[in-house]
């Protein structure tokens, strides 16, 4: 008897350990942001690395600048660019999938939709360069096709299923009840998706778009590989970019550790991890709010 | 009397925006095996590559991709299981618990990048595990963990409740109706996630940077301490940095095969348990 209650002892602990270690990574990884920041923003004045609109920092020139505009507006240029692709297409399948697709369809295009979402991010970033890259060139007048419209497209590609599945949650939570009270009254079927299930899953749909532009901000393979990495300030969506996470993924394979370059970058990535937190606090902060009102 | 219902022009576009998603995953998929399935060959799969890159295959990618895989699993697969089971089992709804909850749900949108950067601080610095197919596993494992705990937090859910009740009442032990219990038809949908996990770790690029990936292997890899190469990051090499890109472009293209291969059996194997569990 004893032997039975001791072991659902230790499992228990050994389960409350494991909850309390996995909640403390994202402490963790926001302290080493930080702790690694505070030491660059001792070294740099924060105005400059700020608003600054150069990033050259290369140690064996006189003049090193760690100004992070071009890199965040770079980052900003190619999320949305992905999601002006993204939302439109993303919305429409969603409400395909949530009222108009067959049985059969509605889970073939599911399991397409799921495995769009597993391919590798090195897989699209590859195709950006064999692929759309060529295709860009020969249609558009500019020299190179790795650019910022070339990483608006491959992350279009990676955010969409994010953005269709979480809409389609959003849509199908919407209670039958509605739809019907709309039929009721006379509503064609069109007129009830567009005037009251899409305004009432508004908040869903919302908290879907943040989390893909989440998704496409953080992303760093395709957007190495694909948009060219000048990391001058950028003036166009046919111009090479260089996001915060390519700037992170090249610089920090070069850099020494314990310098004043290998310390910005952390701060880069502090930058980043501010803007996908947020962007992820602020989508949990409206699907939260629907949940009270259901 | 009309047909209300009759399919407006706008539906028709929304069909055929939907159907855009069909193209784009079998234009990509047609596109890359067309190109990579030609120079499949078994000497691709055996042989280590040579002549500076251009030649020969990649079995030290799919070895240091195994190794770095496995790592993660045994890392991510019990601490994500536990973590799962505490929360629908254990936990009682108070703040501290929702605090937990959202911490590790907002793990889940940390780009992979500034987990590479804390792979790189702790596991190959602090630690002193150095750059290695063990600190990229354990990276990766912390990666993946999110996703872990919350598949089979649904697998676990799934589990009607009277069972666990009836269960109890029979005298039994918390962690005894777990075991035998609720897991045990839990397992299919964990299952699933395990999959899952094991594909999203295999096509991870970003977090292999810098905690041990490389290219130029001089002489024999030991495992699970040295520096290892991995399929993802090779076909990054091969397509961005090499020295003759065009001449290594076809093996670029093989590689890109090979992992999509991988990801699309497992996936569609996950699929498939889904498929046929959730009836």
């Amino acid at each position: 008897m004893r032997s039975r209650k001791a072991k659902d002892i230790i499992c228990r602990v050994f389960i409350v350990v494991s909850a309390v270690f996995s909640a403390s990574i994202l402490v963790g990884i926001l302290g080493l942001l930080v702790s690694n920041a505070a030491r660059f923003i001792a070294l740099e004045p924060l105005d400059d690395f700020l608003f600054g609109t150069v990033w050259r920092p290369s140690e064996n020139q006189t003049e090193t600048h760690y100004g992070v505009l071009p890199l965040v507006v770079s980052s900003l240029l190619v999320t949305i660019g992905s999601m002006a692709i993204a939302i439109p297409l993303g919305i429409m399948t969603a409400i395909y999938l949530a009222g108009y697709a067959p049985k059969r369809l509605r889970w073939k295009l599911k399991a397409a939709i799921e495995l769009l979402a597993a391919l590798p991010s090195v897989v699209v970033g590859f195709l950006g360069i064999v692929l759309v890259s060529p295709i860009l060139t020969n249609i558009l007048p500019i020299h190179t096709g790795l650019n910022a419209l070339n990483g608006s497209i491959l992350l279009s590609i990676m955010a969409l299923p994010t953005i269709i599945t979480l809409s389609e949650d959003a849509l199908h939570s919407i209670p039958q009840s509605i739809r019907e009270a709309a039929f009721a009254v006379g509503a064609k079927k069109w007129d009830t998706l567009f005037k009251i299930v899409l305004p009432a899953a508004y908040p869903g749909i919302l908290s879907a778009i943040m989390l893909g532009m989440g998704r496409a901000v953080g992303e760093t393979m395709t957007v190495l590989m694909a948009t060219g990495n000048a990391s001058a300030f950028p003036h166009g969506f046919l111009d090479s970019v260089r996001t915060i996470t390519a700037t992170i993924a090249i610089e920090m394979g070069e850099v020494p550790h314990g310098t004043k370059h290998y310390y910005s970058l952390y701060s880069l990535a502090l930058i980043l991890f501010i803007m996908t937190f947020s962007v992820n606090l602020f989508a949990e902060h409206i699907s939260s709010k629907i949940k009270k009102f259901r | 009397m009309r047909n209300l219902n009759k399919p407006v022009f706008i539906e028709w576009v929304m069909w055929f925006f939907a159907i855009q998603v069909f193209f784009v995953l079998g234009f990509i998929l047609v596109y890359i095996f067309c190109n990579g399935l030609p120079v499949f060959s078994w000497r691709f799969f055996i042989s280590a590559p040579s002549h500076g890159m251009t030649d020969g295959g990649i079995l030290p990618a799919i070895i240091g991709t195994t190794w770095v895989t496995f790592f993660t699993v045994i890392f991510a697969l019990p601490v994500g299981i536990s973590c799962a089971i505490y929360f629908n089992e254990y936990a009682k709804d108070h703040l501290m618990t929702r605090i937990v909850r959202a911490a590790i749900k907002n793990l889940a949108g940390v780009p992979s990048i500034v987990f590479g950067l804390f792979g790189l601080a702790i596991f190959v610095v602090s630690i002193s595990l150095g750059t290695s197919t063990l600190s990229a596993g354990l990276t990766l494992g912390l990666l993946t963990l999110p996703y872990t705990i919350v598949s089979t937090e649904e697998a676990l859910r799934m589990v009607p409740k009277g069972q666990r009740e009836a269960a109890y009442s029979l005298g039994a032990t918390q962690w005894e109706v777990i075991k035998n219990i609720v897991l045990p038809q839990a397992i299919p949908e964990i299952a699933t996630g395990v999959i899952l996990t094991i594909s999203r770790a295999a096509g991870e690029t970003a977090p292999l940077l810098f905690t041990g990936a490389t290219f130029y292997i001089t002489g024999s890899i030991g495992y699970p301490m040295d520096e290892f190469m991995a399929l993802p990051y090779h076909l990054y090499v091969l397509s961005t940095q090499h020295q003759y890109l065009e001449d290594v472009r076809p093996i670029a293209f093989a590689t890109a095969a090979t992992l999509l291969l991988f990801v699309l059996i497992l996936n569609l194997v996950a699929i498939w348990i889904r498929h046929s569990y959730r009836k």
